[in-house]
């Protein structure tokens, strides 16, 4: 097996997060697909690792990870306070942007 | 000695300052207060008058620097002060005469309760006057041409509550901001050409610049002089300017104003001698003028606007005078002063007249005023006949050397234009004479008004006829003293230089038709008001004497193609900007509007609309990224 | 796992491993999008990340894949269910789409993208693969250290700071400053008598003999549910479940059997008091 079929496996991934970004309402769920994009990345990196033959790629995935880490916890924090002013974790609700 | 220069223009300044901040305290003693700085500008300019003399000619001139104004790299405008010859006999005029005006205000403002507002006016004049001769750059000069068209403004639309008055205020303002428009213009020219306006720098090196660009300098500040000095085409606010108090129209006419341009013809004389043509258009100016407010004036019934008709005509000599270069300027001056003498005596007759008589301008209701205001009378007289050019009066010295001046232009111009100025000379006899025996001799023609006052006229106070006396007698030994030996012409020959002209015929044969004219016109004016009887209203006339009357069409003229013009202009621009640029403007916003409508579609307000478009455009850069490498 | 293997092609083992679990990462993948309720994606989700984890490992991260386990799919995705929880677990999303178009422009955005990215990895001249051998030698540990604390050492640093301004951020949006002292039972109890409405207890909830979830309203005499038996974070979160056209429909069925029964009575009455005489 040739190790490019990781980085088709990290492709698919993440278009299928993105495409989940798009079309999911709840917030909870939009920010999975958005960790499932930042993992099929992760896995992409992992793969170039391995075929450059350094840990420079491993070095980024680490470094997307604690960033990753960081998103989640703010983020969360504020889908938690989005929730509790409007009682809502929809993010069509938050609509605001609109005349 | 430099340092009284500033303190010369800040005196009457400062009394304005303190007339028009002091409010009502101020009221009982504003008068005197305004009376004395004006004095105080006048023993300062005294002062350095007599240290000038001190000098030998050369060395006369005092500088001071004050300070820099707008100090910019590559442009340097300072506030100084020069004081030479030709500022010192302004200074000197402006300040004397301007004083005894003050004088004689007193009496004349006695029962007005906004006297101090006009004391402090006056002041202000006197302060922008001086500061306009005794600058030492054009744009310091440009701030006291201002400052004159501020005051004048505010002077003759003092009595505001006439509406006339303020109307001829408000034209006076604009008719002069034609030509302050010009001499903005010229200052800039000066500026590009010489990249300095101060006086020193741009007159010395005049040879430097194309005479094009000289000539078209000449004319911007023929143009500023034009409005000032009320010469043909901008002469037609004058004759509303007597709509102002009387002291007004003797301060504008005599020591003010009207003899700035004339100021600025003669200081920018190297500018003129060097552009020849536009020497040939002041000259031109000033000879049609000079019939111009000749011919007006025979016209008149009011006594005001026959005197300032006269002043036209009188400053339409100077300004021919200048502009026939070295062998007119210091004539031009010469007579400006004299001038300076008679007509403010004048004025200040007629105002005394006015007076005395319930404030009655009509000339045709005065009739047989000698026996009534013998003072008014001889001083008034004394001033007519030197304004005529009565042999041995002041109007006569100074008249005369203009008149020959003008043939020693020689050829067809000089005799043209020296022609022109003897007309004008039998004019001005006629209708001097004609103002003289309808105010002073004749029956007496008043009736009583339609409230049943009759008038009950009597000398004025002694506080309006002294100041008369005194204008009378430099009306009589001024233009002597000044003319024999040609003695201003030395004082001023540092300045403004002077050549000996030639005229084609002998001086004398000029002096004696000069006589012989003046003779003439004072015999058709007697003939036509002193043999008869006038008539109190006045006869239809002929043609002429019509359009004299409407101050020969000209406001007319200005009605039909300034106005008029600028109306239909107005409203051709209207029409344009409504169906043109309007439209233009109009259709741009639909446009914007439709399409902004459209695309505003696509701002939905959903964050996941949004992303679409951005996984959409990163689809796109995808794409592109392919595509480049594939090519 | 040695370099050789790694060098240029990989083992069957690791074929078969890749085939096997990459099919259940893109079915988690599809799962965690598709899955209606919240908490079925977030364990979809896991799943993928465990696999992933595999993979790292099978491609000698090794530290890379302990942390993945550890960090995301211990740490991170248990923050997940926890804010699930927090914001309710039962409520299940309608997939309906609201927004006209979005469906498919998604579908058809995701479908380019992938398209693209896949043909743009095929076309790539990706033929060299030198293996983590070398790099690993000394330990994968002992290697990514040695690269972060010298190479990397200053974003090392920045992510210290990041996650420092990540935490006091997640307490700054989340903490609730009580500006006032809670209010004890006895002065609860004073208001309620004070203001004069509700002085007793308020009314439980459920229906008696039917229900008695907490997050079923009371029914008033009339049939209509009362908003007052129900706690009012339930009701905020609009987790109340509403019985009363059930028990509506209940009563109409127990009046129709009722009326049955009286028409079966009456005529059963009469046939007996017919049969009686």
């Amino acid at each position: 097996m040739n190790p490019v079929n990781y980085l088709y496996l990290a492709a698919l991934l993440f278009t299928i997060g993105a495409t989940g970004v798009l079309i999911r309402r709840n917030a909870i769920v939009v920010f999975m697909c958005v960790e499932l994009m930042l993992n099929a990345c992760n896995l992409a990196f992992v793969a170039f690792a391995r075929m450059h033959g350094n840990l420079d790629g491993q070095i980024i995935a680490f470094f997307t990870m604690v960033v990753a880490a960081a998103e989640v916890v703010v983020g969360l924090a504020i889908i938690v306070s989005v929730f509790r002013a409007r009682h809502s974790a929809s993010v069509d609700d938050a609509s605001l942007m609109k005349l | 000695m430099e340092n009284l220069i500033a303190l010369l223009v800040a005196a009457p300044l400062l009394g304005a300052a303190v007339l028009l901040c002091g409010g009502r305290r101020l009221d009982a003693v504003g008068h005197w207060i305004g009376t004395a700085f004006a004095a105080a500008s006048f023993v300062l300019g005294v002062v350095l008058f007599a240290d000038m003399l001190g000098k030998s000619p050369e060395h006369r001139t005092l500088m001071q620097h004050l300070f820099s104004w707008i100090p910019v790299e590559g442009f340097q405008a300072n506030v100084g002060f020069q004081l030479d010859q030709l500022s010192m006999t302004f200074v000197l005029l402006i300040t004397g005469v301007g004083s005894l005006i003050h004088v004689y205000s007193i009496g004349y403002m006695e029962h007005d309760e906004r006297r101090r507002r006009f004391f402090g006016y006056l002041n202000l004049f006197l302060a922008a006057m001086l500061l306009l001769v005794v600058a030492d750059n054009y744009l310091l000069l440009y701030v006291g041409w201002e400052g004159v068209g501020l005051a004048s403004y505010l002077l003759i639309g003092f009595w505001q509550h006439k509406p006339s008055a303020a109307t001829a205020a408000k034209k006076a303002f604009l008719v002069n901001r034609v030509g302050d428009m010009g001499l903005s213009i010229a200052i800039m020219l000066m500026f590009t050409t010489f990249g300095t306006f101060a006086f020193g720098p741009v007159l010395q090196s005049t040879g430097d610049a194309g005479e094009g660009k000289l000539t078209a300098i000449g004319l911007m500040l023929l143009l500023a002089a034009c409005g000032k000095s009320a010469q043909v085409p901008l002469q037609s606010w004058l004759g509303d300017a007597m709509e102002g108090p009387t002291p007004v129209s003797a301060l504008i006419h005599a020591a003010t104003m009207v003899t700035a341009g004339v100021y600025l013809i003669v200081r920018s004389g190297d500018i003129f001698n060097a552009a020849p043509d536009a020497q040939l258009a002041v000259t031109v100016v000033g000879a049609v003028t000079l019939l111009f407010g000749a011919i007006v004036g025979c016209a008149k019934d009011d006594i005001k606007k026959a005197l300032a008709g006269s002043t036209m005509s009188q400053i339409g000599y100077m300004v021919l005078a200048a502009g026939l270069g070295p062998i007119g300027y210091a004539f031009a001056i010469m007579h400006l002063v004299t001038h300076g003498f008679f007509k403010a005596g004048l004025f200040l007759g007629a105002g005394s007249v006015m007076h005395g008589m319930n404030d009655e301008v009509d000339m045709r209701k005065y009739g047989g005023l000698r026996k009534y205001m013998p003072i008014t009378f001889v001083t008034f007289g004394l001033g007519y006949l030197a304004i005529i050019g009565f042999p041995g009066l002041s109007g006569f010295f100074s008249k005369d050397k203009i008149i020959e001046a003008a043939f020693a232009k020689g050829g067809a111009e000089g005799w043209i234009l020296g022609g022109a100025a003897l007309l004008g000379a039998a004019i001005t006899a006629f209708y001097m004479t004609r103002v003289m025996l309808m105010t002073f001799f004749g029956e007496k023609r008043w009736q009583p008004d339609e409230h049943g006052n009759e008038p009950h006229p009597h000398e004025s106070p002694k506080v309006m006829t002294i100041p008369m006396i005194v204008l009378a007698v430099g009306s009589v030994f001024a233009g002597a003293f000044f003319g024999i030996g040609e003695r201003f012409v030395k004082w001023l020959e540092p300045v403004t230089g002077f050549e000996h002209g030639h005229p084609p015929v002998s001086a004398l044969t000029v002096t004696l038709s000069t006589v012989a004219v003046m003779v003439v016109g004072v015999g058709f004016a007697y003939a036509q008001y002193g043999r008869r009887p006038v008539p109190v209203v006045a006869p239809r006339g002929s043609l002429l004497t019509r359009a004299a009357r409407r101050d020969l069409l000209q406001d007319d003229f200005n009605h039909v193609v300034l106005v008029r013009g600028g109306e239909h202009l107005t409203r051709s621009l209207v029409y344009v900007d409504h169906t043109l640029v309007d439209g233009v403007v109009n259709g741009t916003a639909a446009t914007m509007g439709g399409l902004s409508g459209r695309l505003r579609k696509l701002q939905n307000g959903f964050a996941r609309s949004y992303a679409v478009s951005m996984f959409g455009g990163a689809a796109v850069l995808i794409a592109a990224t392919l595509l480049m490498r594939a090519v | 796992m040695t370099a050789q293997l790694a060098a240029y092609t990989t083992s069957t083992g690791e074929a078969f491993q890749f085939w096997v679990l990459g099919t259940i990462a893109v079915i988690g993948a599809l799962c965690t999008v598709f899955m209606k309720k919240a908490v079925h994606s977030a364990l979809c989700l896991a799943g993928t990340m465990i696999v992933l984890a595999v993979f790292y490992l099978a491609n000698g991260a090794y530290f890379l894949g302990i942390v993945q386990i550890v960090v995301y799919t211990g740490a991170i995705m248990m923050l997940f269910l926890f804010v699930v929880m927090l914001v309710g677990v039962t409520a299940a999303d309608s997939l309906k789409e609201t927004i006209k178009g979005q469906r498919w422009l998604a579908l058809l955005c995701g479908l380019g993208f992938g398209t693209l990215l896949i043909g743009g990895i095929g076309n790539a001249s990706l033929k060299e693969f030198n293996g983590l051998g070398r790099a690993n030698a000394n330990g994968n540990v002992e290697g990514l250290a040695t690269l972060i604390f010298t190479k990397y050492v200053f974003a090392f640093e920045l992510t210290g700071a990041l996650l420092i301004t990540a935490t006091v951020g997640a307490m700054v949006l989340t903490h609730r400053e009580r500006t006032e002292r809670a209010k004890t039972q006895r002065e609860l109890a004073e208001q309620r008598v004070r203001e004069g409405k509700h002085v007793p207890p308020l009314p439980a909830p459920g229906v008696y003999a039917r229900h008695n979830a907490v997050d079923i309203a009371g029914l008033l005499p009339d049939g209509t549910p009362s908003e007052l038996t129900v706690s009012k974070t339930l009701r905020d979160r609009g987790q109340v479940r509403d019985v009363s056209t059930e028990a509506l429909s209940d009563l109409k069925a127990l009046e129709q059997r009722a009326e049955d029964r009286l028409e079966r009575s009456n005529s059963g009455g009469s046939n007996s008091g017919e049969a009686s005489k």
